[in-house]
C-alpha cells in the first residue's frame, strides 16, 4: 500500500502542477488513473487528501495558514469515509456466504420439491414455474393414481423467500402422506387447512387449488382455497370462463370446510391454473389484466400445452418494463382425445 | 413504492389512514403500527384503505394477523373504503367472509 503510495506521489504532485498552470484536460485524465489505482489497492480517502496537502506545499510556495488549516479539517472529514471503506470488503465477502448459502437451499427445494409431469392418456400438460427470487414460493404437484386419475395440486405460500420455501415442503410432505386415491379434492383441503393452521405464523398463508380428473369419465373435480382462480377453455364455444371458486385461504380459521366443484371436459376444451404472480404482472406501472394474459394463451392455443404456457411466459417477460414482483406458475391441461 | 400510515385517535376507536401501495417492502411498517394497535382490549381498529390502489398477499398476511389478534384481546377490525382491485384480493382468498369490509362507493376515487 505504501508503495503504491510512494510511487503515485511524484506523479500526482507533477499532475497537479500541469492543472495549475494550464488547467490542462490531459493531466485530469491522469490522475483519474492515479485515483482508480488506488482505489484497486483499496487506498483509503484521507491518504489522497494527505497527498493532495503535501503536493501543494510543494507546488505552491504562498499557502495561507487558512487554507491549509482547512486542508488539515477536511482530512479529519475524510477519515470517517474511509472507516466505512474498510468495512466494503467484509460486507462484500459476507453477502458472497449468503448467497452461496441461499442457492445450496434453492437446489435443495428444487429437489425436495421435484415433481414430474405424469403422461395421462388423452391429455396434454404444460407447466412453467418462474420464481421471482431465488426461493420458490409458488408450488405444483402432479400425482398419477393406480386406477389412472390425476391428482394437481397449485399452491402460493404468501410470505416471500426462504421462509416461503421452507413451509412448502410441509405442505408437500402432508400431501405425500395421504392415500390420494382415496380423497377428493374438499378432504385434502380440509386436511392441509389444519397442518397449516397449526404449524405456520400468523401473518403466513397459503392458497391452493386442488383438482382431480378422472380420464375414463373425462370428469374433473377441484376445490379452491382461496387461490387465484382459474380458467376454463371452452373449445365448442371459443370462450373462457372463470371457475368461480369459492374456499377460505388455508391457515386462518381450524374448521374450514370447502366446497367441490365438478365438471365434464370435452376434447379440445383447456383447463388453465395460474398463481397470482400471473395476474399480477406489471409493465411499468401499469398492470396486465386477467383478459390481456387469456388473450395470449388463446394466441398460443394451437402449440402443444408445455410450448404454450413457455411462449405466454415469454410474451410478458419481452414487454420493456416488465418486471416479475411474484412467483408465477402457470399450467394447462387440454384434453386431446 | 411509498406507504404512509397515520392514526387519528376518536374516543374508543382507532381510525389508520394508509396511502400508497401496500407489498412485501411496505408491509412490514402496517404491521408495526396496526398490530400493537389491536392488542388493546376492546378497541375498534377501522383502517381506511381507501388510497391504497394495490396490495398484494403480504398485506393480506398483516390483516390476518391482526384478526387473529383482534380475536385475542376482544377488540374489533374493520376495513373500509377498499378499491375494487384491493376488494377482489380479499374475495378470492375467501377473507371477505371472515371480515369485517366495506368497499368503497364505485366510481368514488379511481
Amino acid at each position: 500500500m505504501e508503495e503504491v503510495i510512494s510511487k503515485n506521489a511524484t506523479n500526482y504532485k507533477e499532475l497537479l502542477r500541469n492543472y495549475m498552470e494550464s488547467q490542462d484536460e490531459q493531466a485530469l485524465y491522469g490522475v483519474e488513473k492515479v485515483s482508480k489505482a488506488f482505489i484497486k489497492n483499496n487506498i483509503l480517502p484521507e491518504e489522497i487528501v494527505n497527498l493532495h496537502i503535501q503536493a501543494m506545499a510543494e507546488v505552491c510556495n504562498d499557502l495561507t495558514e487558512d487554507y491549509k488549516n482547512s486542508m488539515n479539517f477536511l482530512l479529519e472529514a475524510m477519515i470517517f469515509y474511509g472507516l466505512a471503506m474498510q468495512e466494503i470488503p467484509l460486507l462484500r465477502e459476507e453477502k458472497h456466504i449468503l448467497q452461496s448459502e441461499i442457492s445450496v437451499a434453492a437446489s435443495m427445494q428444487k429437489t425436495l420439491l421435484g415433481t414430474n409431469k405424469p403422461e395421462i392418456n388423452g391429455m396434454d400438460i404444460g407447466v412453467i414455474s418462474v420464481p421471482a427470487h431465488q426461493m420458490n414460493g409458488d408450488y405444483h404437484h402432479f400425482v398419477k393414481g393406480k386406477d389412472g386419475s390425476l391428482g394437481i395440486a397449485i399452491a402460493d405460500v404468501i410470505g416471500k423467500g426462504i421462509p416461503a420455501a421452507l413451509c412448502m415442503s410441509m405442505i408437500k410432505y402432508s400431501m405425500d402422506s395421504y392415500p390420494e386415491e382415496s380423497m377428493s379434492p374438499k378432504s385434502i383441503l380440509k386436511n392441509l387447512n389444519r397442518v397449516v393452521e397449526r404449524n405456520v405464523d400468523p401473518s403466513m398463508f397459503i392458497t391452493m387449488c386442488y383438482a382431480h380428473y378422472q380420464p375414463q369419465e373425462s370428469k374433473l373435480s377441484f376445490s379452491s382455497a382461496g387461490h387465484e382462480p382459474g380458467y376454463y377453455y371452452n373449445a365448442e364455444t371459443d370462450t373462457f370462463k372463470e371457475f368461480e371458486t369459492r374456499g377460505l385461504v388455508l391457515g386462518v380459521s381450524p374448521d374450514t370446510e370447502y366446497k367441490e366443484y365438478e365438471m365434464t371436459i370435452n376434447k379440445d376444451d383447456m383447463v388453465i391454473l395460474l398463481t397470482d404472480g400471473v395476474t399480477e404482472c406489471r409493465d411499468g406501472d401499469r398492470f396486465i389484466e386477467s383478459q390481456e394474459v387469456l388473450d395470449i394463451i388463446k394466441k398460443y392455443s394451437d402449440l402443444p400445452a408445455q410450448e404454450m404456457v413457455e411462449n405466454v411466459y415469454k410474451h410478458f417477460e419481452r414487454l420493456q418494463d416488465f418486471q416479475l414482483r411474484d412467483d408465477f406458475t402457470l399450467m394447462v391441461l387440454r384434453k386431446n382425445s | 413504492m411509498n406507504l404512509t400510515v397515520n392514526v387519528v385517535e376518536e374516543n374508543e376507536k382507532s381510525i389508520l389512514n394508509v396511502v400508497g401501495e401496500i407489498d412485501a417492502y411496505t408491509a412490514p411498517k402496517l404491521k408495526e403500527t396496526l398490530l400493537p394497535l389491536t392488542r388493546a382490549e376492546g378497541k375498534i381498529i377501522e383502517v381506511n384503505l381507501e388510497n391504497v390502489n394495490y396490495m398484494d398477499s403480504t398485506g393480506l398476511g398483516v390483516f390476518i394477523s391482526a384478526l387473529k389478534s383482534t380475536k385475542e384481546s376482544n377488540s374489533k377490525l374493520m376495513l373500509v373504503n377498499l378499491q375494487e382491485r384491493v376488494l377482489r384480493i380479499f374475495e378470492i382468498t375467501g377473507l371477505d367472509e371472515i371480515m369485517d369490509i366495506k368497499a368503497a362507493i364505485r366510481g368514488g376515487n379511481e
